[in-house]
């Protein structure tokens, strides 16, 4: 774990920390809206958030690891997510995804060095006439073979 | 009670409702296989291995954590039930490293038991060993996550009993691992170093750091090897070899240190009426002078290192009296020494504890070095003497009962309960009483706080005075009292007590995270009598009694709390953080 300086959580999270202090399941909430601020969990908000909920940090941590949707590492700039889903994965998804480890230089679930770009795999998104597909941040590209992926990613490098 | 009629392998018997099966089943004399199971925690099945069959069902069910049901039958034995713990078991041992002859637990492992008792020869499956560091990074404690079968004792020791949250399991399905608060070291956790995490742990992921080849060469070097016992390993120390918990071996340890080479054999009981003159003093200036009350004990290092994270509001409520094992070493290098006409550089001062988290106390701050040097050079468990002593190949059982050297190896019946949840509390009663009346204690047996209830509270009447003491053992037990204590002095309120005993074990030093494996309620209660036991057989009963705790006031430290004393035999305490990463 990296050590990290003192944090100062945003206002707006301490609210939403105040309202939902002494409710029930709200470290979980809680570590959404966090995430949702962050992109991530930084160590020092974790530390933070159990000093203020008088949650020891070890279940703060149970918890984040517990759940794959929770993120330890800063995410990448942008999120390529692959779609797994039965359509895609039929059609190629396997080999969109080798190929995008290729031009990436980095494993699924993982940020490159220059921290760029996250990978992922995800489950269906929910456009099948598309399949195989892609998506970065909000776009979706469809209908892809593997040759077309340095274009894409080449649009989203340093923009 | 209600009580429940069921059968066991068709074996009728009678058991309380809320009986699990795995109690009801040893009240028929069937063991029936755990891992993961300990009688000091919840049961919580996660190993497996302890599955029963309800007859009538075609469930398998978990011996460990279902109750029994008025009339059913249980069979715990049978070739389906044996051939599917058999699998669990070679499941469990194909991601364990197979290093059985250089592990901690060698001989005295649940899982290598186990492994002998269901004739385990070959491991069908693929070896999943996952290929992580060790945590070496205290001083007391190690972690193997190579050899952690997830059963999940030590995290359930470390919440439950301890109430200390350093460990906790992270990720989940095969990639679950047991680590320190979010893969951290657990010296960056809030880990106090109790290690009763080593104590409960059924194989050899957690240990204590073994220091027994640097006593070795302490003994093989020209120093002056001085070592001191401390209470509660005299009754435990036998286990190891095939005597009975609670046997007394005193005579037979100092026997012992000797045949291994020692040059001075001491007791830390000695130091434990040293630190009750000191404490006793200390409580009866703050009683009769108005000082902050309740004073709080702090031999235990476990207790001092959670109260420095968890309750640094306490501190000035802590005793600056050291620990007994500080304050024995403290006077082995300085008065012994003079004595002896030895520097204190000549000496190599070593402590044989029930404890792990005495190895961190030695250096745990600069105070502990009174003499002008580490006035404690080593500590070594129970479990590490125990083996040193194999090794040596002496025959400890049948050793001559020899004596501790003077002037700092008498005790007092009052020195040896420190070892027991009570027995401070109780050793410095029958001294307070004669500091403030004058007077002996009529009855020096001390009922209001003994037992094995969680937290005691009680009063005791010295004179005209009546002092209100609280005795809490078990990490987790201090904090309805420290509560108290917190909410009386917010209100403004009298303290709602005088005197506060703590010991972060459960039973209190007797189930020490270093003694021997295999400690449970009834092991306790043994150990327990056994020094309860030493005390009633010692002539002198109380600490201000011992002869020699007499001399080294008239020879050397003065008065009790005097300049002296307080230079050699106090401290001072510091907040320190929860989380240091």
């Amino acid at each position: 774990m990296p050590t990290e300086e003192k944090i100062e959580l945003p206002k707006d999270l301490l609210e939403f920390i105040a309202k939902w202090k002494d409710k029930q399941g709200n470290l979980i909430m809680i570590l959404h809206k966090t995430q949702e601020h962050y992109g991530y969990i930084p160590r020092a908000a974790a530390i933070e958030l159990a000093k203020l909920l008088d949650v020891p940090l070890a279940k703060v941590y149970g918890v984040i690891t517990f759940y794959h949707f929770f993120k330890l590492k800063k995410p990448g700039k942008n999120i390529i997510s692959v779609c797994m889903g039965t359509a895609c994965y039929i059609k190629g998804a396997g080999d969109l995804m080798a190929e995008c480890e290729t031009l990436l230089g980095c494993g699924v679930n993982c940020t490159t060095d220059d921290e760029e770009f996250s990978l992922q795999g995800v489950r269906c998104v929910g456009c099948c006439g598309l399949a195989p597909l892609i998506t970065v941040g909000g776009e979706v590209y469809g209908k892809l073979t593997p040759d077309a992926l340095p274009a894409i990613i080449a649009k989203y490098r340093s923009k | 009670m209600a009580t429940v009629n069921i059968k066991i392998n068709g074996l009728p018997v009678e058991v309380e409702q809320g009986t699990k099966i795995l109690a009801a089943a040893k009240k028929v004399g069937v063991n029936i296989p755990v891992l993961c199971e300990h009688s000091d925690l919840e049961p919580w099945a996660a190993c497996g291995i302890c599955i029963v069959k309800v007859e009538g069902s075609p469930k398998l069910v978990r011996a460990c954590a279902t109750e029994v049901v008025e009339g059913q039958n249980y069979i715990t034995h049978d070739p389906e039930i044996q051939c599917v713990r058999r699998t669990v078991l070679e499941l469990i041992i194909s991601n364990h490293p197979l290093e059985c002859l250089n592990c901690a637990r060698n001989g005295v492992c649940e899982l290598q038991q186990l492994a002998e008792d269901f004739c385990i020869r070959e491991i069908p499956y693929e070896s999943g060993v996952k290929e992580l560091p060790k945590d070496e990074s205290t001083k007391s404690l190690v972690f193997d996550p190579r050899k952690c079968i997830n059963c999940g004792r030590c995290v359930q020791v470390c919440q439950q009993l301890q109430d200390v949250w350093a460990l906790e399991f992270i990720g989940r399905g095969d990639n679950t691992l047991m680590t320190a608060a979010g893969g951290a070291l657990i010296s960056e956790s809030p880990c106090i170093k109790c290690g009763q995490c080593s104590a409960h742990c059924p194989v050899g992921a957690i240990y204590e750091k073994d220091e027994t080849q640097t006593f070795m060469q302490m003994i093989a070097s020209d120093k002056h090897v001085a070592v001191q016992i401390a209470p509660a390993v005299r009754v435990a120390i036998g286990e190891m070899f095939d005597m009975a918990p609670g046997t007394i071996t005193t005579g037979k340890i100092y026997s012992a240190l000797r045949r291994l080479g020692v040059d001075a054999v001491f007791d830390t009981n000695f130091a434990a009426d040293l630190t009750i003159m000191e404490e006793g003093t200390e409580l009866v200036q703050r009683v009769t002078k108005g000082g902050i009350l309740p004073q709080i004990t702090s031999c235990c290092p476990a207790w001092t290192d959670y109260m420095e994270k968890y309750y640094p509001d306490m501190i000035p409520h802590f005793s600056t009296a050291k620990s007994p094992m500080m304050m024995q070493g403290a006077v082995t290098k300085t008065y012994y020494a003079e004595k002896k006409g030895l520097k204190n550089t000549d000496i190599a001062s070593v402590a044989i504890m029930p404890c792990t988290a005495k190895k961190y106390e030695i250096s745990r701050d600069d105070n502990m070095q009174a003499s002008g040097v580490n006035d404690v050079d080593l500590v070594l468990t129970t479990r590490e003497l125990g083996r040193l002593i194999k090794s040596a190949g002496i025959d400890f059982a049948n050793l001559v009962d020899e004596k501790a050297d003077s002037p700092i190896g008498a005790y007092a019946g009052a020195g040896t309960i420190f070892g027991v949840t009570g027995g401070v509390m109780e050793a410095a009663v029958r001294t307070a009483h004669k500091l403030i009346t004058g007077e002996e204690i009529k009855d020096v047996n001390v009922s209001a706080v003994r037992g094995t209830d969680n937290v005691k509270v009680g009063e005791v009447v010295i004179g005209d005075a009546k002092l209100k003491v609280a005795v809490a053992h078990g990490m987790a037990n201090v904090r309805t009292i420290m509560d108290e204590v917190r909410a009386a002095r917010e209100a403004g309120l009298e303290p709602p007590y005088h005197f506060i005993e703590v010991m972060a074990c459960k039973g209190g030093c007797i189930a020490g995270g270093g003694q021997p494996y295999g400690t449970n309620d009834e092991v306790r209660a043994q150990r327990t009598a056994g020094l309860y036991n030493d005390d009633e057989k010692s002539v002198v009963r109380c600490s201000h009694q011992n002869p020699e705790i007499i001399e080294i006031y008239k020879d050397y430290l003065g008065e009790p709390c005097s300049h002296k004393a307080h230079d050699l035999l106090h401290t001072k305490y510091q907040e320190r953080p929860i989380y240091s990463k």
